[in-house]
């Protein structure tokens, strides 16, 4: 049994004030589905991943509110796995078509996190982390700063090498009209922005966004089918006190390891990835934790452009802008970059695309590292 | 035809610089300089509230007024976020202590920082049909900061008092407009002590959208563009704001200059475009036109054109002048006269 994505769509990245959560789903469902040259109709369960509507929004029980905002009265789920709930979704919707449960499903990545304040934001997406974490006062930048401290003190790895993440990330995202940001930056713009939390600086860090993505997943081909080749996904400890190691994620070493196995690859055969940068040095590690790199040569190669659209002959690494300057609409990110994936192997990607890519990788994460969703799609032959 | 028959200014002595704010929060000093455009703030004494500012104020606005004009005040309107009473008016409290007698009408006002240029245009109504011979608007706060909140840099203390009538105009009112809007940016809620706010959303759909839409709607029923203004004035709650805003509206950086208190008092909220206009009107010729839009979370934006007359004479005691007479006050002093020690 096979699964294909059918459809895909994501709505506008960014401070979205003047739309709605239901807006947002009817918008991605609804292109999705056209997309599939589908509807309503043949959809036989929804996937949404989410992970802050109780918690800032009062609202949890998003499988029903969902389903019927969109007129689908199926069996709906929300799935929460922090900033890889996306994944997850995912990740459940295809095992449902494995099972032989459903044969047509839609996937909805969705986040509404602007209509906030900046702290209450803050200590929500803190439900992520463990409870030593909360009462030591930490916050995300906090925790990915230990984890480049630790990069910094291993290997030697260089604060401009972070920045020049960020800088590859808003020349993708200038190229992708959905992104929050369109503005390019230079190390230097990176290297003057605000320290949030040694070494990160604000422009090492994703924003916070609004936004929503979402695929339709099937075990019927159509005529523009991508394959999903692998979906798997790998736990760690919750918090970064109990991890074996701060140089690595080993839930993405995990997950990654077994997906190249189960879809017949190797980290070679990857075209264009789409990876987990939150922060800038967790897209150094996801490079190495994927085996696209070895431990410590990954932050020089993205600086030297190895992963960066028109100047690679290789792989090309977040080309929608990844979380940086696409944005991170935490529920929603798994599921766009999936989105993203699919038009670089439909060839649709426009400014963006991988020229030939026929292997794609989608790499997320939830929290510091406790959970990592890898899927790898490959163009159907 | 309405307008300003006097005016007075109260800025408290009291500075701290914003550099200090920053250090005691072990923050880049310089890098919230050049984030919020101010360097310094007013403080109140340990024993100032908007009660005493406003008075303070209006005996500015009283002095050397004629007579005439102090016997016949029939209305007063204080504005201000920082009314020591939820209930008991602060408009009474300093109508009494100026010797308005018992004659008139006091009311006090609420509405952020607009809360002094909504009295005025209330009283314009009353004047200009003739149900009060003269009026003194008010516009008054001691505002308050939440700790290590970035508000705290610049939430500041002042007043500005602007008596309204239809005699012994020293500025005629042209045309004012109003613009209004339920935009949540900035609040405090009953028996809380520090207001909220909600981050980059005070920017573009509050204040930009607010001032923008007041202002192009009192540029088009005037017939008129930005060129056609000797000055601007817009509320200021940081030294960004009102800069942007003018800008994008087509003034210059010239039109707004002489307006810009902010930059060495922050935003003392209801006083803060009052206060803007006062230094506008301390240093004009007669014969000016004055183009100013105040802003007030919640949100709204009142918007007028003033006209000065040759009756504008040299102000005694300018804003200026209480700008530049300061003493400076460390971080643990400055938490004691805003009442946190």
């Amino acid at each position: 049994m096979k699964v294909y994505v059918t459809g895909a769509a994501t709505t506008q990245f960014g401070e979205l004030w003047g739309v709605s959560p239901r807006s947002l789903a009817r918008g991605s469902v609804l292109s999705a589905l056209k997309d599939a040259d589908t509807d309503t109709s043949q959809v036989q369960a929804l996937f949404v991943g989410n992970m802050l509507s109780g918690m800032l929004g009062g609202q949890e029980h998003l499988g029903a509110f969902f389903a019927e905002e969109l007129g689908l009265g199926v069996p709906a789920f929300k799935v929460e796995g922090a900033c890889a709930s996306g994944g997850l979704a995912l990740h459940t919707a295809v095992n449902s078509l494995l099972s032989g449960q459903y044969d047509t499903v839609v996937v909805l990545g969705i986040e509404k996190m602007t209509d906030h304040k900046p702290e209450d934001v803050a200590t929500a997406l803190m439900g992520a982390g463990s409870e030593e974490e909360r009462t030591a006062g930490a916050t995300f930048p906090g925790l990915y700063a230990v984890l480049a401290r630790a990069h910094v003190k291993e290997f030697g790895t260089t604060e401009e090498e972070l920045a020049a993440v960020s800088v590859k990330n808003h020349y993708h995202a200038s190229l992708n009209p959905n992104a929050q940001f369109h503005n390019t930056l230079t190390v230097e713009q990176v290297m003057k922005s605000s320290r949030i939390a040694d070494p990160l600086k604000l422009l090492d860090c994703s924003p916070i966004s609004d936004g929503a993505a979402a695929v339709v997943l099937s075990t019927k081909k159509s005529k523009r089918s991508i394959e999903v080749i692998a979906s798997v996904v790998a736990t760690d400890t919750l918090g970064l006190a109990q991890r074996k190691s701060l140089t690595e994620l080993a839930a993405t070493r995990v997950a990654s390891k077994k997906a190249y196995m189960l879809g017949g690859v190797s980290a070679k055969d990857i075209d264009v990835a789409e990876v987990h940068d939150c922060f800038t040095i967790a897209e150094i590690l996801a490079m190495e934790d994927l085996g696209f790199f070895s431990k410590g040569k990954a932050a020089s190669a993205i600086a030297r452009g190895e992963t960066t659209i028109g100047k690679t002959k290789r792989l090309v690494v977040n080309p929608s802008g990844g979380l940086k300057g696409c944005g991170h609409p935490v529920g929603a990110t798994g599921v766009k970059q999936v989105v993203e994936l699919v038009e670089q192997l439909w060839g649709t990607a426009g400014k963006r695309q991988v020229t030939g890519a026929k292997v794609g990788l989608a790499h997320n994460v939830g929290g510091s590292g406790a959970t990592a969703a890898v899927h790898i799609l490959c163009k159907v032959q | 035809m309405v307008g300003i028959v006097s005016y007075g200014t109260y800025i408290p002595r009291y500075r701290i610089r914003i550099s200090d704010i920053a250090k005691a929060w072990k923050k880049d000093a310089e890098e919230v300089i050049r984030s919020l455009g101010l360097t310094d703030k007013s403080v109140p004494g340990c024993d100032e509230d908007a009660v005493t500012i406003a008075l303070e104020s209006a005996i500015s606005a009283l002095s050397g007024v004629e007579g005439l004009i102090r016997d016949n005040i029939d209305v007063l309107f204080v504005g201000s976020e920082s009314h020591p009473y939820a209930v008991n008016p602060t408009s009474t409290t300093v109508g009494e202590l100026l010797g308005l007698g018992h004659n008139y009408l006091a009311a006090d006002f609420e509405f952020a920082c607009k809360a002094g240029t909504a009295a005025i245009q209330a009283i314009v109504g009353l004047v200009a049909a003739g149900h009060a011979r003269f009026g003194l608007a008010i516009g008054a706060d001691t505002a308050q900061g939440k700790p290590h909140d970035f508000l705290e840099y610049t939430a500041a203390a002042g007043g500005a008092a602007y008596i309204i009538g239809k005699e012994h105009l020293v500025a005629n009112l042209l045309a004012e407009t109003s613009y209004s809007s339920d935009t949540p940016d900035f609040w405090r809620r009953d028996g809380m002590r520090y207001p909220s706010h909600a981050g980059r959303f005070t920017g573009e759909p509050a204040y930009y959208s607010h001032v923008m839409g007041a202002a192009r709607r009192l540029l088009e029923m005037t017939n008129t563009t930005p060129s056609d203004y000797s000055y601007c004035v817009f509320h200021m709650p940081n030294g960004k704001f009102p800069r942007e805003v003018a800008k994008r509206l087509g003034f210059t950086s010239e039109q707004l200059a002489p307006s810009l208190v902010v930059d060495a008092i922050g935003n003392p909220y209801s006083a803060s475009s009052l206060l803007g206009l006062a230094a506008v009107l301390d240093q004009t010729k007669p014969h000016q036109k004055i183009f100013m839009v105040s802003y007030g979370s919640g949100a709204g934006s009142d918007a007028f054109v003033f006209e000065t007359t040759e009756a504008l004479g040299k102000r005694k005691q300018t804003v200026n002048d209480q700008i530049t007479k300061k003493t400076y006050i460390d971080y643990v002093q400055f938490l004691k006269q805003t009442h946190k020690l």
